[in-house]
């Protein structure tokens, strides 16, 4: 067995732990990175990153679909055709390129990373097995950073038809007909790209509405595209099983049970932290339901444990979990740091793209405070006719008395890039008058967040 | 009466379980703060658990050699208060909450003097207690957190500048330059729309303190600033209106001369022993009392006037008036009729220590018969100090100063020092009043009386 000491261990190389390793070996710390799998964990290898690279190219695809038809731009081409294990493998060299540049940065921050299953002996003690053999690490500082998996349903476990989303980012074809348990942004995500490549798409949801962590004036959009697009949207609905074939989804609606013919079967039914496996046993470690309990520096019950990401709960966010890293990095290395963001921005890559940022009217009310509220819709900005992307809105949340910005949301095609400057707004603390009286460039989709906030003052010009 | 539990905390040495070694207490034991509980040993080190909080030991959970899981409840102590064993059940399902709630108040109310008044319940000030337990005396070496050592003290604490459970407006770059010089932007004070703080306000904060640069010239302050009257300053306010609306009051004024005492008290002050306390005028007046109430015993009463019985007291029980950051308090010297001089003097000393650290506790602030108040050293003639209810007789004690006595054929200069006595004359007659003055006067010009035994 190899002996290893080292100031500071990462167990997990994701968004969370790759991003702590980095900034701490900028700060001059002797630091380990111990993944079994590829680095980037979920978002660069099975999450964010090519669940994006499938929608782009199902996106490129529904354009052609459109062409080959009769296009209102008077563009017209011939019927498409599809290979998507060729877009799976674009997909994979793009998630290659990226993990073994998570690699390069590491290396280049002077990091060891260690391919191999961590698991704790006791709070200041790792044993790593490798391909070469066991790995001992002693370290004075540990971040826990293991993130977490999909939720599997108990009479539906993954494997043959029943896939989970890291099995449709690998599929070589579209199924014929493709049922979807859990209408959460993974699944909406998915089966809107899977819905452009051809399939015929069903999502059954147990709860009365679709996205039910957004409000439902933000999800109409996208409620109405699905139809558009001939997937069935089934509510209130449980999934009971894959019939005896194996080729139908079986679900329950009102008491009533019905067939669903499926080739494949997704379950997004959300994820869950991952807590076992790696010797949490050995620890005394505090929960907080279902995921480590954290302090707002990081810290766990235990001295010198530190937990990121996924691991501590919701919001599973990759920018969280990376905005964690880098805070507990700069801890360790002696800085006073607390966690003090002002917002996390969420967003659903569905078609139209749904962003949250900060407060909604609702939560902003049941928070206690006197709001000013206004939208400002697509179809009344420049920019987003003459990219046929005129369904959706900026919305902009706002104290009655000061005018300060509580939160921003936007729904419509490519709102998504609109989070650099809602995420800005809040964390500097802006304004209405501040958001109204800074020059957004024409013609630009950003328009509608200056025209949201001029309309929330009472004056917007464009309407 | 509640329950605090303390449990085994994590003592920083990455192991999930301990061996207790020894019990400093055991059930039955009074504690105080920072007293140490229990030593429990892991295989890198021995570490002593503290005790957060003032209490009596009513159970231990293990015996020494008992290996115990960090986080299981090792003693529970009987404190004054709420306690936090109830409490662990709501911070469980209430935790974001709570803990913000914890956070939002656990530094305004270190302010000193607010202390007592801030903090608008039990809740807070228990949960930041709660936060504190887990501390351990290390007694192996073993680095502090880094983050602490860098850390600068702020500047100059005082009431947080925006209503309570707002969070303080920065842009992440101001709120790092705050954090990097241990600022709590909490403190300080936005000038910017919203209240948002800039770069300038820091600086006006590292410059000023908490308040916004101050304008030049004179002004005229609008300001109103409400102060809820709470805790002590609640406690004082309560018991002076009642003296006041309640009691009839002969106050009565006399000159002592104190050069003879002040000789002697010089004496005794250059031979005394180096462990004992150096003598101040008080435990000469306290024996004086002690002694002219034999004469007047009336004076020494506690007096229900709702069940209309004075209580007359064989024990002279002397309060003593301290003043402290918190506010008045009065420690209690117990039986001064038995004690010597020096032992007064040792007593008084170790309650004003004790009132003034905050550790005094309610037996030592508590049970006076009669009062000494003292402004002496701040100057005045005469004050007319309030009765400590129910007591009936409060010696009030006035600057002692050289003054011109004619001694019948010249004026000589003399230590001169008024007494400011005030009665409840519902049962001291001003007769008795100036007769138990007057004994003291002379007690205090004459010292030698003082200890002769008749």
């Amino acid at each position: 067995m190899t002996d290893l000491t080292t100031k500071l261990l990462i167990i997990g190389g994701g968004p969370g732990g790759y991003v702590c390793g980095i900034r701490a070996g900028q700060l001059g710390i002797d630091t380990i990175v111990v993944d079994a799998e590829a680095l980037g964990g979920t978002c660069l290898n099975v999450g964010c990153i090519p669940s994006k690279a499938i929608i782009h190219a199902a996106d490129e695809f529904e354009k052609s679909t459109h062409f080959a038809n009769s296009s209102v731009l008077g563009i017209s081409a011939g019927k498409p055709s599809l290979d998507l294990s060729k877009t799976v493998a674009w997909k994979d060299g793009i998630v290659k390129r990226l993990t073994t540049g998570v690699g390069g940065l590491l290396k280049k921050s002077k990091v060891k990373t260690i391919k191999g299953w961590a698991s704790f002996v006791d709070g200041k003690t790792v044993d790593v097995k490798t391909a070469e053999g066991a790995t001992r690490i002693r370290a004075e500082n540990v971040v826990i950073a293991t993130g977490s998996v999909p939720v599997e349903l108990p009479f539906m476990k993954f494997g043959g038809n029943v896939i989970s989303s890291t099995g449709a980012l690998a599929l070589n074809a579209p199924p014929k007909n493709f049922a979807i348990v859990g209408a959460g942004y993974i699944g909406l995500e998915l089966g809107i790209a899977f819905a452009k490549f051809g399939s015929k798409v069903t999502v059954v949801e147990a709860m009365d509405r679709i996205l039910p962590t957004y409000d439902a004036e933000l999800t109409k959009p996208v409620a109405k595209r699905l139809k558009d697009l001939g997937v069935t949207v089934i509510l209130g609905a449980k999934a009971k099983g894959l019939s005896k074939d194996g080729k139908a989804l079986e679900i329950e609606q009102n008491g009533k049970t019905e067939a669903i013919a499926a080739d494949k079967v997704l379950v997004t039914v959300g994820r869950k932290p991952l807590t076992e496996g790696w010797g949490h046993d050995k620890l005394a470690l505090d929960m907080d339901g279902r995921h480590l309990k954290i302090n707002d520096r990081c810290e766990t019950s235990m001295r010198g444990i530190y937990a990121i990401g996924d691991v501590t709960g919701e919001p599973m966010l990759a920018h969280r979990a990376m905005a964690q890293g880098e805070m507990v990095a700069e801890i360790i290395a002696g800085h006073n740091r607390r966690w003090d963001k002002a917002a996390i921005a969420a967003i659903c890559f569905t078609d139209p793209e749904i962003i949250s940022c900060g407060l909604s009217p609702d939560e902003a009310k049941a928070a206690g405070h006197k709001i000013k509220t206004a939208n400002f819709p697509f179809s009344a900005n420049g920019r987003a006719m003459t990219m046929e992307a005129e369904e959706g809105f900026v919305r902009v949340v706002a104290r009655e008395d000061n005018h300060l910005l509580l939160g921003l949301q936007a729904v419509g095609r490519g709102a998504s890039e609109l989070s650099a400057a809602f995420g800005l707004a809040l964390e500097m603390g802006a304004r209405l008058e501040d958001v109204a009286g800074t020059i957004h460039a024409h013609p630009t989709q950003g328009e509608a967040l200056q025209e949201a906030a001029l309309r929330t003052l009472g004056h917007a010009l464009h309407i | 009466m509640g329950v605090h539990v303390i449990k085994l905390p994590d003592v920083g040495e990455g192991v999930a379980e301990a061996e207790l070694v020894e019990w400093m207490v055991k059930p039955g034991d009074n504690v105080m703060e920072d007293q140490v509980l229990a030593a429990v040993m892991t295989d890198k080190a021995t570490v002593e658990i503290p005790s957060p909080v003032i209490g009596k030991v009513i159970w231990v959970g293990a015996k020494a050699g008992d290996t115990v899981a960090v986080g299981s409840p090792i003693v529970k102590l009987e404190v004054d208060g709420a306690g936090n064993a109830k409490e662990d059940a709501a911070t469980v399902k209430e935790a974001p909450k709570a803990e913000k709630k914890a956070a939002a108040l656990s530094s305004p109310a270190r302010g000193g003097g607010v202390r007592e008044a801030d903090g608008g319940g039990d809740s807070s000030r228990s949960s930041s207690r709660m936060e504190r337990a887990p501390s351990v005396a290390l007694r192996a070496t073993a680095p502090p957190p880094a983050g602490e050592q860098k850390r600068v003290a702020p500047a100059m604490p005082t009431a947080a500048p925006r209503k309570e459970g707002e969070k303080p407006l920065a842009s992440p770059a101001v709120r790092k330059r705050a954090a990097d010089a241990g600022v709590d932007l909490r403190r300080v004070a936005g000038t910017g729309p919203a209240g948002r703080i800039g770069h300038e306000d820091l600086d006006a904060y590292f410059e000023h303190g908490s308040s916004p640069v101050a304008p030049r010239g004179r002004r005229a302050d609008a300001s109103i600033k409400e102060i809820p009257i709470i805790g002590l300053r609640r406690k004082i306010a309560e018991k002076m209106t009642i003296s006041r609306s309640r009691i009839p009051d002969i106050v009565y004024v006399d000159e002592v001369d104190m050069t003879a005492l002040e000789d002697l008290r010089a004496k005794l002050n250059t031979g005394k022993k180096p462990d004992q306390a150096k003598l101040t005028v008080l435990p000469f007046l306290m024996r004086a009392m002690a002694k002219a109430i034999e004469d007047q015993p009336q004076v020494n009463s506690l007096f229900d006037d709702e069940a209309g019985i004075v209580r007359q007291y064989g024990g002279v029980h002397i309060g003593v008036a301290a003043q402290t950051d918190g506010g008045l308090v009065v420690p209690v010297v117990r039986h001064v009729e038995a004690r010597g001089l020096w032992d007064c003097a040792a007593e008084v000393s170790r309650l004003a220590e004790s009132a003034k650290k905050g550790t005094a506790t309610r037996e030592e602030l508590s049970g006076s018969t009669i009062t000494i108040t003292s402004l002496g050293a701040l100057g005045g003639i005469v004050t007319t100090p309030v009765i400590n209810h129910p007591e009936v007789a409060i010696v009030g004690v006035n600057k002692m100063q050289v003054r011109p006595h004619w001694d019948g054929s010249a004026f000589v200069p003399r230590r001169m020092m008024n007494l400011s006595c005030a009665f409840d004359h519902r049962i001291v007659d001003g007769w008795n009043a100036a007769v138990f003055v007057q004994r003291v006067k002379t007690l205090l010009e004459n010292p030698a009386m003082i200890f002769i035994q008749e």
